[in-house]
């Protein structure tokens, strides 16, 4: 453990959509193998029969009552935080090419 | 005239007629259009909204003629909210964070919104898309982060108070960079909703004033149950004991750590001591994995958070996230893929129960821990810029509070040589807020502590 080669930090990249430059490779290889190599202390920790920790609050299954409490957001709210819409509706770029 | 830098003194003011709300609202404009340049704590000024406010005060409310500046992590209706990224330059809320509805109805008047680390990512306010603010006690060193403009408006004397998000250190460590109180609650005492979410089993929604109580008349504004974060029920607080017992933590004061945030540390200690407060020597031996873990978990909830910006919706283009950004969300998919998921974030986990094991147990001893906030006083802008694991060391004694869920109150205790601000925090067990309080109000008694902004 403890370095990330080049090609993993592409498959990464790819996985969170990010697009990186020939340079951001190579920065980010080199820093992230310096944090994922301190990180990997943790491998020295004895950690059988013990559960993870998710969440602190103690709280499981939080319920509320099936009903209205208030207004949503209006169509034109909704479609506010973009130009890109047509007709009431968001436009996205096509994900299924026709042939 | 002097503006007032406690909220008693405003209202005092307030209703005594020597001011109106509208010449104060008048008098922190011209400081912010006179200072705000060299310190760049604003990214946002609200001019508008807080001359509406301020005509209409009503003096029965109980944060009225307050100025406040929200960290733009927080969702304001109508109000552009960056959270410090080119990502969402434009984009204008269509609703307010609870937090800035309950503060502006109980009185508050938004004079704007201030910087931060993009995302709240970082621990010295450097990595904005809006550039870097500067500390003013010394403009060639660094605020702290995230909250990074929070904290530097209250240091210059633009505003009373001021909200802020700590998922690792991010009220924390700007509050003691800035001499400044500074509140991270208890996980699920706050409200988030409205609030851009960074690591959501670390997120909480705090606070920056100048004085104890200033921070207790805030969070009783802020607290309890508001139906839209399910992490958040009214609970019952804990209430102060008579007789405390202070536990003092051996591996925060480890070698590496500045000398004179020791002394500075210890000096408070001693003021309870004095006091009549017992003083514990107590261990948290897990405490050198906290960042480990941290910058495990952390990452992979800001990958999973940071997901939904499509620039579809709103925003813009994911090629517009900046590198601390990328590299978060990058670490964080890492450790959350196939074959690397249970050598990291499993493991991490798992680790952060055995830290929260430690941290009960202490309290079992103890009524608070007090420890410094950051090893080292403040430091200068660029100094750890190229260096992220570095500048990750920064919160080595805060982000335990963030993995165990428990409070945590930054005060401000003196300052170095070269005149930086010092402070240290006091920890305590989950819902102990009234503890810290009572143990921040000692504190200010006994070293006769006034409210200090810096000369600009």
């Amino acid at each position: 453990m403890g370095s990330l080669s080049k090609d993993e930090v592409l498959h990464v990249a790819k996985l969170a959509k990010l697009d990186l430059t020939s340079e951001e490779v190579t920065k980010f290889q080199k820093q992230l193998s310096k944090i994922v190599d301190y990180i990997s202390q943790l491998s020295e920790v004895d950690t059988s029969n013990l559960e993870p920790t998710s969440q602190t609050t103690g709280l499981e299954n939080v319920f509320r009552s099936d009903e209205l409490k208030q207004e949503g957001l209006t169509q034109e709210e909704a479609l506010s935080g973009t130009e890109q819409t047509d007709n009431g509706f968001f436009v996205v770029k096509a994900v299924i090419n026709k042939d | 005239m002097n503006l007032p830098l406690t909220i008693k003194e405003t209202q005092e003011g307030l209703i005594k007629k020597k001011f109106s709300a509208v010449e104060l609202v008048d008098l922190y404009f011209a400081r912010i259009n006179k200072y705000n340049k060299e310190i760049n704590a604003f990214i946002t000024v609200t001019e508008d909204v807080a001359c509406n406010q301020a005509k209409k005060v009503d003096q029965t409310l109980p944060l009225f003629g307050v100025t406040v500046v929200h960290k733009d992590l927080f969702s304001t209706k109508g109000v552009r909210t960056t959270a410090g990224s080119k990502v969402l330059e434009d984009y204008v809320p269509t609703y307010s964070a609870t937090v800035v509805d309950r503060l502006e109805k109980a009185g508050a008047i938004m004079l704007g919104k201030v910087n931060c680390d993009a995302w709240g990512h970082g621990s010295s306010g450097e990595n904005s898309d809006f550039g870097p603010t500067k500390n003013p006690w010394n403009v060639d060193y660094v605020p702290g982060g995230s909250s990074s403009g929070s904290a530097a408006a209250l240091a210059a004397n633009m505003a009373l108070i001021s909200t802020g998000t700590d998922t690792g250190s991010s009220v924390r460590l700007p509050a003691t960079f800035c001499n400044l109180f500074g509140l991270k609650p208890t996980y699920g005492a706050v409200p988030r909703y409205g609030v851009i979410a960074m690591a959501s089993s670390l997120d909480t929604v705090g606070h920056f004033a100048r004085c104890t109580e200033d921070i207790k008349k805030v969070f009783e504004i802020t607290k309890g149950e508001n139906g839209h974060d399910s992490t958040v029920k009214n609970v019952r607080f804990l209430n102060p004991k008579a007789k405390m017992r202070i536990g003092i933590p051996k591996e925060y004061f480890i070698e590496g750590v500045d000398q004179e945030v020791t002394k500075a540390v210890m000096g408070a200690a001693k003021i309870y001591e004095k006091e009549g407060l017992e003083l514990v020597d107590i261990s948290l031996p897990h405490t050198k994995y906290a960042v480990s873990i941290y910058y495990i978990i952390m990452p992979a909830e800001v990958s999973s958070n940071l997901g939904r910006y499509d620039g579809i919706r709103y925003g813009n283009a994911r090629t517009n996230f900046g590198n601390e950004a990328k590299r978060r969300i990058m670490l964080g998919s890492y450790v959350l893929s196939a074959g690397y998921y249970d050598a990291y974030y499993l493991k991490a986990m798992k680790v952060r129960s055995i830290l929260i094991q430690e941290f009960d147990e202490a309290f079992k001893k103890v009524d608070a821990i007090l420890a410094p906030v950051s090893p080292t006083p403040p430091f200068k802008l660029g100094e750890k810029v190229s260096d992220p694991l570095r500048m990750y060391l920064a919160d080595v004694f805060t982000v335990s509070a963030n993995l165990t869920g428990i409070p945590g109150l930054a005060i401000p205790c003196g300052f170095t040589k070269k005149g930086l601000p010092l402070g240290f925090q006091l920890m305590g067990p989950r819902f102990s807020e009234n503890t810290l309080f009572a143990l921040g109000e000692l504190f200010e008694k006994e070293t006769e502590y006034k409210p200090k902004v810096a000369n600009l």
